[in-house]
């Protein structure tokens, strides 16, 4: 009998707050971090985009240290991960994991031609800073695997426990917003004139983000908020770039989580989807999800409250997901109005009581990769 | 019950060679990598025209995947045979491509045939592709290939069905610097490999 696996502590750093409780409280009242922004040193035109003011990261992080060697998304990485590594009281020993999930990490370095500033480029630089900051004992684990990062890196956490290498992994997501990504994503046009507007008629594509968020991945079911019961990552095989037209890769993931987790699809109550609002993303979910019958179950992006923050997304996601489940509430899909896919989807128009037990995360990401997750309430015992 | 798994088959490409299961089974005088893996396309007379536009790293991790899975791949039936590759240096070959292209504002041209690029995980992308494996891939990074983990990790997705073969390995490429070790995990008992383990092999 394989370890059951929870979710034991969660945070988040977003621009709508430092907290868990704070990104509820903002999400209730619609609020969104995306703005427009002119800003010549991050992109020749204007944009929207989800930006943490780095006066209030430069603030939060002075409380918890004086230290001043630290990159912005380092501080960003340490201050989801403070609270819960003091409050989880897990000893940092050789059965506690940290894994680090980025796309582009310390990118920004690369500005800078230096050598020093070269090497805090690499990405294991990056988690060993963050993983010194807190004196883990084990080697820093660092998965970067497009946009699916940050929840493959909590099916990563829960293989890891199974197996009993490890008792607990600390699990960290962050991706800041860069001109190195900026660039990019508009080379592909595929950014949003407007803030984005996942599933909708009127969607042009993605509003970029910036986050961290940190979960407790663990064995111990006391404090348990969640519990992990099934996972699967799977390519498309299809093409680098797109995503696959019949939604193979993410087909075929949610169909082995569920089978691992050993519940029917109609037994979901919520899917938590990726929805970055490019044309072609958000039809490929719609897809996908017919393909498993899904059609009814409520659905929404967290993209309009936070845009695509990139390898933080999953993780990010997940944490204010789990709160959806266990405070029984659908959060609105924000920026939706108009279907604008193809196949019939549930998408979650305000928010809304309802009773969840079972829900799912997924992902998908440049490279063809695609995540699912499949999450179950805790159910608690009567005295 | 933990099943004890067995390297299948290994390669390893460095220093303008190419190593298959302990044989030297190419080699050319010193040259750069663009052309050495060129030559090494031609040699093994790979029918695979995307090879061409594929960035360094994924070069390098297609033909050392090329060579191990090719024979072992079949197209009758679903192939699941899980990624599992990791590196130093992720995508910074190509992240530095990217962000000379945006560093001079008079000259701003970037490309997205050059920022497909800038994510390590698409060399995974790129072998999926070629050998139509919808199955399990994840991309990791360490200061060093730290073979425990990696074979930890291969044997996780064995033992729990999430795959019924890896191919897992260490691709590093940064400028002309470049170190391939890929080799296929499974199951079955291999009377060929018996005392090594990834560890022993890659530090050959």
């Amino acid at each position: 009998m394989l370890r059951e696996i929870y979710i034991t502590e969660t945070n988040c750093i977003t621009p709508l707050g430092f907290d868990v409780e704070s990104n509820i409280e903002s999400i209730l009242r619609g609020d969104t971090g995306i703005q427009i922004h002119n800003d010549i040193s991050l992109m020749p035109n204007s944009f929207y985009a989800s930006i943490i003011n780095d006066e209030k990261i430069n603030n939060a992080f002075a409380e918890i240290s004086a230290e001043t060697k630290y990159s912005r998304l380092e501080k960003m990485m340490i201050l989801a991960l403070e609270p819960i590594i003091k409050n989880a009281g897990v000893e940092l020993n050789s059965k506690t994991a940290f894994l680090l999930s980025t796309t582009k990490g310390n990118v920004t370095a690369l500005k800078d031609q230096s050598e020093e500033s070269f090497k805090s480029a690499h990405l294991d630089a990056l988690a060993k800073n963050v993983a010194d900051f807190f004196q883990f004992q084990t080697q820093p684990i660092t998965v970067s695997n497009a946009c699916v990062s940050g929840i493959l890196a909590v099916s990563i956490a829960k293989r890891m426990i199974q197996s009993e290498l490890y008792d607990n992994v600390f699990v960290v997501a962050g991706d800041e917003v860069s001109e190195f990504v900026l660039s990019g994503f508009n080379a592909f046009q595929a950014m949003s004139d407007l803030p984005c507007k996942p599933y909708s008629k009127n969607r042009t594509g993605v509003s970029l983000g910036e986050a961290t968020a940190a979960v407790l991945v663990s064995a111990n079911p006391a404090a348990a908020k969640i519990k992990v019961i099934g996972d699967s990552s799977i390519n498309d095989a299809n093409h680098i770039s797109g995503p696959s037209r019949t939604g193979e890769g993410l087909f075929l993931s949610i169909q082995n989580a569920l089978k691992e987790a050993q519940i029917e699809a109609q037994k979901l109550d919520y899917i938590s989807a990726h929805g970055t609002a490019t044309p072609f993303n958000d039809e490929m979910e719609a897809i996908a999800f017919g393909r498993l019958n899904l059609q009814s179950v409520p659905v929404n992006s967290l993209k309009g409250f936070y845009g695509h923050t990139l390898g933080a997304s999953g993780l990010l996601e997940t944490v204010i997901a789990i709160e959806s489940a266990n405070s029984n509430t659908l959060f609105e899909s924000k920026g939706f109005d108009e279907i604008g896919v193809s196949e019939t989807i549930n998408v979650i128009e305000k928010n809304e009581n309802k009773n969840i037990e079972y829900f799912l995360k997924t992902a998908s990401g440049f490279g063809g990769c695609n995540t699912a997750v499949v999450f179950e309430k805790i159910k608690h015992k009567l005295h | 019950m933990t099943q004890k798994t067995y390297i299948q088959s290994y390669i390893q490409i460095e220093n303008n060679e190419i190593v298959l299961n302990g044989e030297s089974v190419f080699k050319i005088e010193q040259t750069d990598f663009a052309d050495f893996s060129k030559q090494a396309y031609r040699h093994f007379e790979i029918q695979y025209p995307k090879f061409f536009k594929m960035d360094a790293l994924s070069k390098l991790a297609f033909l050392g995947a090329d060579l191990l899975l090719s024979p072992i791949v079949s197209d009758e039936k679903e192939n699941n045979i899980a990624l599992v590759l990791a590196n130093n240096s992720a995508s910074l070959d190509t992240d530095v491509k990217h962000q000379e292209s945006i560093s001079d504002k008079g000259n701003y041209f970037p490309s997205p045939a050059v920022f497909v690029y800038t994510l390590p995980n698409i060399c995974l992308g790129e072998i999926s592709i070629r050998h139509q494996l919808k199955s399990e891939n994840s991309f990791f990074i360490f200061d060093t290939f730290n073979t425990e983990f990696m074979s930890n990790y291969s044997n996780i997705l064995l033992n729990s069905n999430k795959a019924e073969t890896v191919l897992c390995g260490w691709v590093e490429l940064f400028n002309n610097n470049y170190k391939a070790f890929l080799c296929t995990i499974g199951t079955n008992e291999n009377l060929k490999i018996t005392n090594e383990t990834i560890n022993t092999l890659y530090n050959k």
